[in-house]
């Protein structure tokens, strides 16, 4: 690369310039923002009708989980809600990949995920709305509970990928046994020490774990430019295993991508580290207001490659779809709407006397004690009022 | 069978049968493997376990606890070994964000039974960062159990305990007890509990409170006050979180003084909890204030004056003497 000034290294004008603006030629794309099916040379796969109504009808599901959830949060009901749209497409094509024996550890954003996993979505509101720190078993769906420390799941991802491989079911060749850990992590994370130590980790062992990175463009206020001077998907090289950069708002591409980068890990031939190219339409939470440090042309121009209506575009095109079942998931979503508002605010409050009991697995006396002592206190309101 | 051991042999003994009996049981940490550790306590190991169960990592302390984090949701009980005491911070997040509260954070379902060792304490003459008394850092995390050994035999049973206990253990390790003394260890005597303090010398005018190394201190001053005629009660706390105060509240209620030896700085340590529970429940048994011996609010100073910096037999009998004058 040749550089105007005559300087060396990689030109950061090219990197961040002009020619990323869409992602740049790396990007790996199935389904154009017109609808339009691409064909690509290694990721190319077939879809049936069933595989893309599917689709279509999770992304439309989740987004109405993020509405109504948002909505809550605006009428007290949650405290908070951290906001996946214009993700729709990144966490359905990457939850979906995923088998059931394969383990899953999500940011506190992947509601899309959680929902490829089978949780009720109503069990994701709990954290929010301060009910609970998660509601789920795990074990149960194997999704781990929302980490708020940025990337700091990545080791955990990393260390369960080794458990794994301890246990056998990696590179057996049974494609029912065989296992791959999902590691989901965003741009802002990127910068963490723990992201760096699990790509080391996971190289140095061969882990069979996929790094999902959902690069939305934003860390709260801070850009991608702040977190990294090259393409994140181009970092993997450097840790020893490959990188790919997928168009984050195509659910195809999203799909065929993750699906191959697990089944490589399942294989035993080791990380991969998935670059999902997306934007974050909304605020990065409902406290934030993204109006503050960027401009409207930005969200203006990446409303045109929203996920949900490029495969709508493509299912219609198509014949893939009829107006029933355009009908019948508007009322599915309308009831799904419903049934997490009216649950939401039916949800108990915790029992204060409950906290001490899960500190440990083996409580203690000093715990037993004060919960005594504090059980002992709130008996003297009793009747009070 | 009775045999002589130092305490890192005895760990070493400890882990292997702690290995022997949970195939689930893994040793992670950096030169853990063919070198056996920094300090040997590893030694022999990885040759006979193998690089799956005895695994080098490499150096990130948050990557080694952070990926046993996710080997103990898989179900293994990883022990990991942080090399030196000043090398566990960049582990300190995952500590106190993951490790001590994941059982909490979901109530219950994910278990971390996570063994971290750490050799702690000064008095080697190492360069800085090597020589440190992070224990207060730890107790004051809820999720988290510390315990701190003292000698050989305990070395060898606390360290299977707290790997069979399905709770996330501290573990602390003097290390320039390593290779110092020899114990008598007869592993057919079953251990009493893992969170339990041990009287370890009666004794009727005072009461010292130490753990790691310090016992040994506090131990040599009993002997060196005996000469002079004092009676000092000697406890060894072994645990730090939870604290077992009962025998502490027996012993103080009879001697009516307290004074507390700890390696780390005074301020915020163990001996202040220790000070503040002791008049809570001890109040009218008092004959003195609780008193504190331990490093000064410095950080740990260079090698050479380290000896001036830690609490030693004369510091302790200094403390002792103002608590009796009282």
């Amino acid at each position: 690369m040749t550089h105007a000034d005559g300087g060396f290294g990689p030109d950061l004008v090219e990197v961040f310039g002009p020619r990323q603006e869409d992602g740049g030629p790396e990007l790996i794309q199935l389904l154009s923002p017109e609808g339009e099916r691409i064909h690509h040379p290694e990721f190319d796969m077939d879809f049936s009708a069933d595989q893309l109504r599917g689709f279509y009808r999770d992304m439309v599901l989740v987004r109405r989980i993020d509405v109504e959830a948002t909505a809550l949060q605006r009428h007290g009901e949650l405290g908070i809600w951290a906001q996946l749209l214009g993700q729709e497409a990144a966490q359905i094509g990457a939850g979906r990949a995923a088998r059931p024996q394969d383990f899953v550890f999500p940011t506190y954003r992947e509601h899309g995920v959680a929902w490829c996993r089978g949780l009720d979505p109503l069990k994701l509101l709990g954290l929010f709305r301060g009910v609970d720190h998660g509601d789920w078993d795990p074990s149960e769906y194997n999704f781990s509970l929302y980490t708020i420390v940025i990337g700091a799941q990545t080791l955990h991802a990393t260390g369960y990928a080794m458990g794994m491989q301890r246990d056998g079911v990696v590179g057996t060749g049974d494609p029912e046994r065989d296992a791959a850990v999902l590691a989901h992590f965003g741009d802002g994370a990127s910068s963490q020490g723990d992201v760096n130590e699990s790509f080391i980790f996971a190289a140095s062992y061969n882990a069979p774990v996929v790094f999902f990175c959902q690069n939305n463009q934003w860390a709260i206020s801070e850009p991608i430019e702040r977190q990294s001077r090259i393409p994140l998907f181009q970092r993997a090289l450097g840790f020893g295993f490959p990188g790919l950069r997928v168009d984050g708002n195509d659910v195809l591409a999203t799909y065929a991508v993750t699906q191959a980068a697990l089944q490589r890990a399942r294989d035993g031939q080791g990380p991969t580290l998935v670059e999902a190219y997306t934007y974050r339409m909304g605020a990065h939470t409902t406290t934030d207001d993204p109006t503050r440090y960027r401009v409207s042309d930005d969200v203006e121009r990446w409303k045109l490659k929203d996920p949900i209506a490029r495969l709508e575009v493509y299912l219609k095109r198509n014949g893939l779809a009829d107006e029933q079942f355009f009908a019948d998931l508007a009322e599915e979503a309308a009831a799904l709407g419903h049934t997490l508002r009216e649950g939401c605010k039916a949800m108990p409050d915790p029992k204060p006397l409950d906290i001490f009991d899960r500190v440990y697995s083996e409580t203690t006396p000093e715990l037993v004690a004060q919960r005594d002592g504090f059980a002992a206190y709130l008996a003297t309101f009793e009747g009070a009022h | 069978m009775t045999t002589k051991v130092t305490l890192a042999k005895a760990l070493n003994l400890g882990l292997r049968k702690a290995m022997e009996a949970d195939d689930k049981v893994l040793l992670m940490g950096e030169d853990v493997g063919k070198l056996g550790g920094v300090f040997r306590i590893t030694d022999g190991l990885q040759k006979d376990f193998g690089e799956d169960r005895v695994i080098d990592s490499p150096l990130a302390e948050s990557g080694i606890v952070g990926t046993a984090v996710g080997m103990a949701m898989r179900g293994y009980r990883p022990v990991v070994e942080i090399q030196f005491d000043g090398f566990v911070y960049p582990a300190y997040d995952q500590i106190v964000c993951q490790v001590a509260k994941l059982h909490f954070r979901s109530q219950g379902r994910v278990k971390m039974p996570m063994v971290i060792r750490i050799p702690f304490g000064g008095g080697i003459g190492a360069v800085e960062h090597h020589s440190e008394s992070p224990e207060a850092q730890f107790a004051h995390t809820p999720g988290l159990k510390v315990v701190a050994v003292s000698n050989p035999v305990d070395g060898y049973w606390m360290i299977q305990q707290a790997i069979a206990h399905d709770d996330p253990v501290i573990f602390l390790e003097p290390k320039r007890q390593y290779h110092a003394d020899k114990a008598e260890l007869d592993d057919t005597v079953e251990p009493g509990p893992l969170f339990a303090s041990r009287l370890v010398r009666p004794g009727r005018d005072a009461t010292l409170l130490a753990y790691g190394p310090t016992v040994k201190t506090c131990l040599t001053a009993a002997e060196a006050a005996a000469g002079d005629g004092t009676s000092l009660e000697v406890i060894d706390l072994r645990t730090l979180s939870p604290l077992d105060m009962g025998p502490v509240y027996e012993s103080v209620r009879r001697t009516g003084r307290a004074v507390v030896v700890h390696e780390a700085h005074v301020n915020l340590g163990l001996g202040a909890e220790l000070a503040a529970r002791i008049t809570e429940e001890c109040f009218y048994s008092l004959e003195a204030p609780v008193l504190r011996v331990g490093g000064f609010d410095t950080p740990y100073p260079a090698s050479r004056i380290e000896e001036e910096w830690l609490p030693d037999l004369d510091r302790v009998l200094d403390a002792v003497d103002r608590s009796l004058e009282m």
